[in-house]
């Protein structure tokens, strides 16, 4: 239980529901969280091979990067989404079409 | 100091040059339209000429001469030296020129007041003013060719002045062509020259004929053909018909150019040359100068034209000029140039302020219909122009050869040399006959001239009130040319009325011997003139008499009616009138044919050459070039290039399908080619 592999099928099970969150969700909110999902998923992969792979602290120091990362981006896109509202009355990312041809 | 003439020449000949430069660039901007730019230059021009006079004075050295030249073109065998030489004959000859050309200067500042081209006028008139000088300095044909041109195309330029009208612009172009048949000739001439003796430069060409170079029948050709450019500027039979017409120029350029110095220049010439002049060439010169002397007095008599009068007494005077050269006394061919630049350049002042108060009376009468121009219609303006009709009758009095006036001596001595040629050669008796016969003629027709202007009872009454003395600009050229046709300024330093025997002009210009082989040498052609001296003195004011005499009864006292003996001569009278209808004749023989010629190798230019070969060539480009400019379209631009952007348009409408604005749509393309990518890598 305690090796690599577990912690990349974990990952791996994040990734996906990540993914699919951001493809199927409608909310624009909630395709933010799936995109959260997925950074998440990859900073756990960072840690496994950091601890597992020689990564040694590099995968430490690639996990904090893209956690603030993550908070940036959650800050942007909220910001976002926020003119979205205030222009179109939804956050419904479909709606959000008006650069289509 | 050696050279200090040539210094002076310098000056005069590129002076009036900057003025015409000044003129003719900022002329109209001016004040006064830059009139006293030309008026100071030719002032500056005249007292360096007279200083240049005076100091030949002083020297009083008949063989005083230098001579300058550089090298104007080098190319190996082949160099051209140009130069300038300055002689007694030069000087007087640069004197003449300033002298009047100042006169015109001065009487055209009044003459054309207010006319449009007022600062091209004066512009003109120092590019004359420059050719002519570069004539006189030249001590090479070539250079003298440059100038002789030069003066063509000013004669040109001034005639038609007025270009407006339409027989002014003719006139301008008759002059210029007739002038062209000359030059040919002239240009043959010098190369003929060049061609036996290898130089442009006097010295040298009568080094290589005195060292029989060049000898017998090329000789005379070159002689002839030099005469034949003096035929035409000094407008000698045939080529005689530009002159008078070039009078619809303005009246100060017709005393400047068409009487005293332009015309001038072909006798110039021939006294330049007449060392390589062979017999024979000289007797063309003699029968050419005699006949024209008395040809053009015959039409002068019955012109009815002031101006034309004028023209044709001109035209006689020079073929005096001529004749003098031609049978071998160049120095009074030369004399009477000087006496001749000076009178007549009067005579044609005098005529212009007759014209220009006649306008004005007309002017005042509102009447633009009456020729002003017309002797008919003057008659009495004796008392109303005083100045003008004393200095007028001085000069005609010299015209006529009456004594004590300054034609009188000229005449005489070139009468004397054609007495003498014929005394040696008896079967050329006919050239003194030419001579007196002309003598007697322009008496008569200048005195007629006289009587018709000033004389007898005004035939306009009405516009006789109005007539004017014309202003002191005009009148004073007219009272300084008057005062110098008198003789005493002829005959200094002593005072014999009726000879020039040791005057300064025969002592310091001295005729030479002629250095073809064969030629009577300049002594015993003075001698000879010396001897026929008394007897063509006394024929001389005989005829001169005559003429006067019968101009007194036909014009003055109207005893012999001039309408009854003009209805018996018949058709004499009829063709002086029209000029022996040598317009009318060259019209036919001459310029018709030519047009005709020209017309039929125009119709070859037109309707073959152009139709066939021009047209045709336009034919195979233009088809070559449509189905080239099919290609271009058809291949190229449709299929190619459009090609290229159908393909990119095509792509573009398939793509755009998926392009739905929809975020996650994008996504799943991503995630999908991504996991395509992964297929690819794991394969």
């Amino acid at each position: 239980m305690n090796d690599l592999n577990t912690y990349l099928l974990v990952a791996a099970i994040l990734f996906s529901f990540g993914v699919f969150g951001v493809m199927t969700r409608r909310n624009g909110i909630a395709v933010l969280m799936g995109v959260e999902l997925i950074l998440n998923a990859a900073n756990i992969n960072f840690v496994a091979f950091s601890r597992f792979g020689g990564m040694n602290f590099d995968g430490h120091i690639f996990a904090l990067l893209v956690i603030v990362l993550a908070a940036a981006e959650a800050a942007v896109a909220l910001a976002i989404i926020i003119n979205i509202y205030n222009n179109m009355n939804t956050i419904n990312i479909d709606e959000a079409s008006s650069m289509k041809e | 100091m050696d050279n200090i003439f040539i210094n002076y020449s310098l000056f005069i000949l590129f002076l009036p040059l900057a003025a015409f430069v000044i003129q003719i660039f900022f002329g109209k901007k001016l004040p006064r339209q830059g009139d006293w730019v030309s008026i100071g230059a030719i002032s500056i021009t005249l007292i360096l000429a007279i200083a240049m006079f005076v100091g030949m004075l002083l020297d009083y050295n008949p063989d005083f001469r230098q001579e300058a030249s550089f090298t104007w073109l080098d190319m190996g065998a082949f160099s051209i030296q140009l130069g300038f030489l300055v002689d007694n004959i030069t000087i007087i000859m640069l004197l003449v020129v300033a002298l009047i050309s100042t006169c015109t200067h001065v009487f055209s500042l009044k003459y054309l007041k207010g006319d449009i081209r007022y600062s091209r006028y004066f512009a003109y008139l120092g590019l004359f003013t420059f050719s002519m000088n570069g004539i006189v300095l030249a001590n090479n044909l070539i250079s003298m060719y440059m100038s002789w041109e030069l003066v063509g195309v000013s004669s040109y330029l001034l005639i038609g002045h007025w270009f407006e009208k339409e027989s002014a612009a003719n006139a301008a172009k008759k002059a210029f062509l007739t002038n062209r048949v000359g030059d040919i000739g002239f240009f043959i001439g010098i190369m003929l020259i060049y061609t036996a003796i290898g130089s442009f430069t006097f010295t040298d060409i009568f080094e290589g004929v005195a060292g029989g170079v060049l000898v017998g029948t090329t000789l005379t050709l070159a002689g002839v053909g030099l005469f034949l450019g003096a035929m035409g500027k000094s407008s000698q039979f045939p080529l005689h018909i530009w002159l008078p017409d070039a009078m619809e120029g303005p009246t100060p350029v017709s005393a400047l150019m068409h009487a005293a110095t332009m015309v001038a220049a072909g006798v110039y010439l021939t006294i330049r040359i007449f060392p390589i002049l062979s017999p024979d060439a000289l007797l063309v010169v003699a029968y050419v100068g005699g006949f024209t002397a008395l040809f053009a007095a015959t039409i002068a008599i019955t012109q009815n034209d002031i101006k034309k009068v004028l023209a044709y007494s001109t035209v006689s005077q020079l073929g005096y000029m001529i004749l003098a050269v031609g049978t071998g006394v160049y120095t009074a061919a030369f004399f009477h140039l000087l006496t001749h630049a000076m009178f007549k350049a009067n005579l044609f002042y005098g005529s212009g302020s007759v014209i220009h108060s006649m306008h004005h009376a007309l002017h005042e009468k509102n009447d633009h219909e009456t020729d002003a121009q017309d002797m008919r219609n003057m008659g009495g303006f004796r008392e109303k122009m005083p100045i003008t009709y004393w200095s007028m009758l001085a000069s005609t009095l010299a015209i006529a050869g009456v004594p004590l006036f300054s034609g009188f001596l000229s005449k005489d001595a070139i009468l004397a040399g054609s007495l003498s040629f014929a005394q040696h050669h008896p079967e050329h008796f006919l050239l003194p006959v030419f001579g007196f016969g002309a003598a007697a003629i322009t008496a008569f027709y200048m005195f007629r001239m006289m009587f018709m202007t000033f004389h007898g009872k005004p035939k306009m009454p009405e516009l006789i009130d109005d007539i004017h003395e014309s202003p002191k600009e005009m009148a004073g050229p007219l009272v300084l040319l008057g005062t110098l046709s008198v003789a005493i300024w002829y005959t200094l330093p002593h005072l014999n009325p009726i000879s020039t025997d040791g005057s300064w002009f025969t002592t310091l210009v001295h005729p030479v011997t002629a250095v073809v082989p064969g030629s009577f040498t300049a002594h015993a052609i003075e001698e000879g003139a010396h001897h026929a001296h008394n007897l063509a003195m006394g024929i001389s004011i005989g005829v001169a008499a005559l003429g006067i005499g019968l101009a007194v009864l036909m014009y003055l006292k109207n005893i012999i009616s001039p309408e009854t003996w003009g209805k018996r001569a018949g058709f004499m009278y009829d063709w002086s009138l029209n000029k022996y209808y040598f317009d009318e004749n060259y019209d036919k023989y001459l310029y018709q044919p030519t047009l005709r010629l020209a017309k039929k190798i125009a119709w070859i230019d037109w309707e073959l050459y152009d139709k066939y070969f021009i047209n045709g060539f336009g034919h195979v480009t233009n088809w070559a070039s449509r189905v080239s400019g099919k290609f271009d379209y058809n291949i190229i631009d449709q299929f190619l290039v459009d090609g290229v952007g159908r393909i990119a348009d095509n792509f573009g409408f398939m793509l755009k399908k998926i392009q739905t604005g929809k975020l996650q749509n994008y996504l799943l393309y991503v995630t999908a080619g991504v996991i395509i990518l992964m297929i690819i890598q794991s394969y």
